[in-house]
């Protein structure tokens, strides 16, 4: 693999203008496939969920899945799409062992879902991201290839086909030209991807998860010369599969054709291949050599003419779409999007909301989540949704903060052991021994001690330098081995030498 | 002028994975030319408001619920691959990128 000649961002993105299109696959969440009854559990043994219908024997015949056609309308409608009066399946010809059939059921021209958007914010500002169409296919087999490179088609010996995902429901969302994003071209990519994502999980549709590969981005990618406004020639980088990927995929491909144009070169029509190691993409099979698919209305399952009703009823039923929740969380929470955006990142929206639905108030919520919790999770590797701590335990270890039962100190330490199975916070309060320093007597007397040793600091706060007090305070949390209220120790410290 | 060229016979042909030898090609482009000329007929007597039909049975709307039913066993989903290696098909080695 040569490394290909790229152009720095800055310098391509003073010359060119990018344009940007995406093309998502998402795989349903229905519990049988789109055209038989075969289950569609993830990591089955292979070829465990199949049979006639999906193994193309003859003489099958497949019939839609309602569950399906109706999760692909709520799709369109929570991308403001218009829904087909009456449209057809397309069959999709290609000879590649990963359909068993020799075709794969598709939509050609005749989406059920077209003309749509969706807006998402980068920067704070909204970009609107126009939606060409929503389509409904049937996901391929999965193709092992022996010999040669691992993985990879080119050198292997031969191919070893599971159909356990052949037939599974696939949306197919395909986005019309961005233009104007200018040098945020990777971070829309991004942005849309992550929204898209989001969208889906509210709608429940699918499970989405990038890493298994249900849900899939290729990525569009032209350049135009400043001043002109005539698209260049697109490429096509397939199967970018994590939203990171996606930002440094537009950004190669930015840099990569930049190159080429100033060199007096011209862009081919192709498919590349993103390589997650080194960030490059590299040429797949290119378009002028591209498939006659020969598409064809497909003969074997009827037209689908959605009932008008339905999709008025489907549209009042749509969940609370998720911008508009992030925008009702954050002026309820009083966040910036910056601060919502990192606990999107962190999956922490959904405990947060949950821990303060336990009685916790939003900053307390938001604190434990982001901090502690989220540093134990990064280091331990694990989702922080997937913590062994509840939304409750957590309200309850920001309470006895509250309260003044705990400090900071001690409630991370109540959290680390219902964490480590310790159980309850309070089971863990009382095993570990971590009440703080009790009441104003007990503190009181601890804090007389600690101006009989420290007569000069004493002084230099009588005569009024009260930021002298956090040496004082310092030396109260050491005498009681962190297990005192710091905030009411300066309180009583500033009172008993009259500077308060 | 005839409906389908030889050259298109030859496109079909390749797209289909099917070796055709030249006098072949002559053979089957008469043929398929002829049948083309058959079928064309129903154009003349179809008018402009006539929209073209894929489905010979005036339904829409035909759905399954999502409903898991039984598959094969997988002996069964096997028995009429080429090959079998850990419990998969073991097909050709593939020269074309993944679609
Ligand atoms: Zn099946």
């Amino acid at each position: 693999m040569t490394t290909p000649t790229l152009m720095p961002y800055d310098e391509a993105l003073g010359r060119f203008e990018p344009v940007l299109g995406v093309e998502t696959h998402v795989e349903l969440g229905t519990a049988s496939k789109m055209f038989c009854g075969c289950a569609t559990t993830f990591g089955a043994a292979p070829n465990t969920q199949v049979c006639p219908v999906c193994l193309g024997l003859p003489g099958s015949l497949p019939v839609a899945n309602a569950a399906a056609i109706e999760a692909t309308i709520k799709i369109g409608l929570a991308l403001n799409c218009s829904i087909a009066e009456w449209c057809r399946f397309a069959r999709k010809n290609y000879f590649y062992p990963d359909m068993p059939k020799d075709f794969q059921i598709s939509q050609y021209d005749e989406p059920l879902c077209f003309d749509g958007y969706l807006d998402v914010e980068v920067n704070g500002e909204v970009v609107r991201v126009g939606i060409e169409r929503v389509h409904l296919e049937e996901d391929t087999g999965k193709s092992l290839h022996v010999g040669g490179a691992t993985g990879r088609i080119h050198g292997a010996d031969y191919s070893l086909v599971d159909y356990n995902r052949a037939g599974i429901p696939l949306v197919e969302i395909v986005t019309k030209p961005v233009e104007g994003t200018d040098r945020l071209a990777p971070e829309v990519a991004r942005a849309y991807a992550t929204e898209l994502r989001e969208l889906m999980r509210a709608l429940g549709v699918s499970d989405v998860r990038m890493e298994e590969g249900s849900m899939r981005c290729d990525i569009n990618v032209s350049l135009m010369p400043r001043g002109s406004s005539e698209w260049g020639t697109r490429t096509e980088t397939k199967n970018v599969n994590s939203l990171r990927s996606i930002e440094r995929a537009v950004r190669h491909e930015i840099e990569r054709q930049a190159a080429i144009l100033a060199d007096g070169g011209t862009i081919i029509q192709e498919t590349r291949h993103f390589h997650e190691d080194t960030g490059e993409t590299t040429s797949g099979r290119s378009k002028e050599e591209a498939q006659d698919y020969r598409y064809f209305p497909e003969p074997d399952l009827v037209p689908i003419a959605p009932d008008r009703a339905w999709v008025e009823e489907l549209r009042a039923g749509l969940p609370e779409l998720p911008s508009v929740r992030r925008k009702r969380l954050r002026s309820e929470w009083g966040v910036s999007e910056l601060d919502m955006q990192a606990m999107l990142n962190a999956g922490a929206v959904e405990p947060v909301e949950a821990t303060i639905a336990a009685g916790a108030t939003p900053a307390d919520a938001r604190k434990w989540w982001m901090g502690e919790l989220a540093r134990r999770a990064n280091e331990s590797g694990t989702p922080l949704a997937e913590l062994a701590v509840t939304p409750a335990q957590v309200a309850r270890v920001a309470a006895l903060v509250a309260e003044g039962t705990l400090n900071d100190k001690l409630a991370r330490q109540v959290l680390e052991g219902v964490l480590a199975g310790e159980g309850e916070p309070d089971e863990v309060v009382a095993a570990r021994g971590l009440k703080i320093v009790g009441g104003d007597e007990e503190l009181g007397a601890v804090i007389d001690q600690v101006i009989a040793d420290n007569p000069d600091v004493a002084d230099k706060i009588r005569s009024g330098k009260v930021a002298a007090a956090g040496a004082l305070v310092g030396a109260v949390m050491k005498a009681t081995r962190g297990q005192a209220d710091a905030g009411r120790a300066r309180e009583l410290i500033l009172e008993k030498l009259g500077a308060a | 002028m005839s409906a389908i060229t030889r050259d298109e016979v030859a496109h079909l042909a390749r797209l289909s994975r099917l070796a055709l030898a030249d006098d072949e090609l002559d053979h089957f482009a008469a043929q398929l030319d002829q049948i083309i000329e058959s079928v064309a007929r129903v154009r003349e007597v179809a008018a402009g408001d006539i929209p073209p039909t894929s489905h010979a049975l005036p339904l829409t709307n035909v759905f399954r619920p999502d409903e898991v039913r039984p598959g094969l066993a997988p002996d069964d989903a096997l028995a009429a691959a080429p090959a079998v290696e850990e419990d998969r098909f073991r097909v050709p080695r593939i020269l074309e990128e993944e679609a």
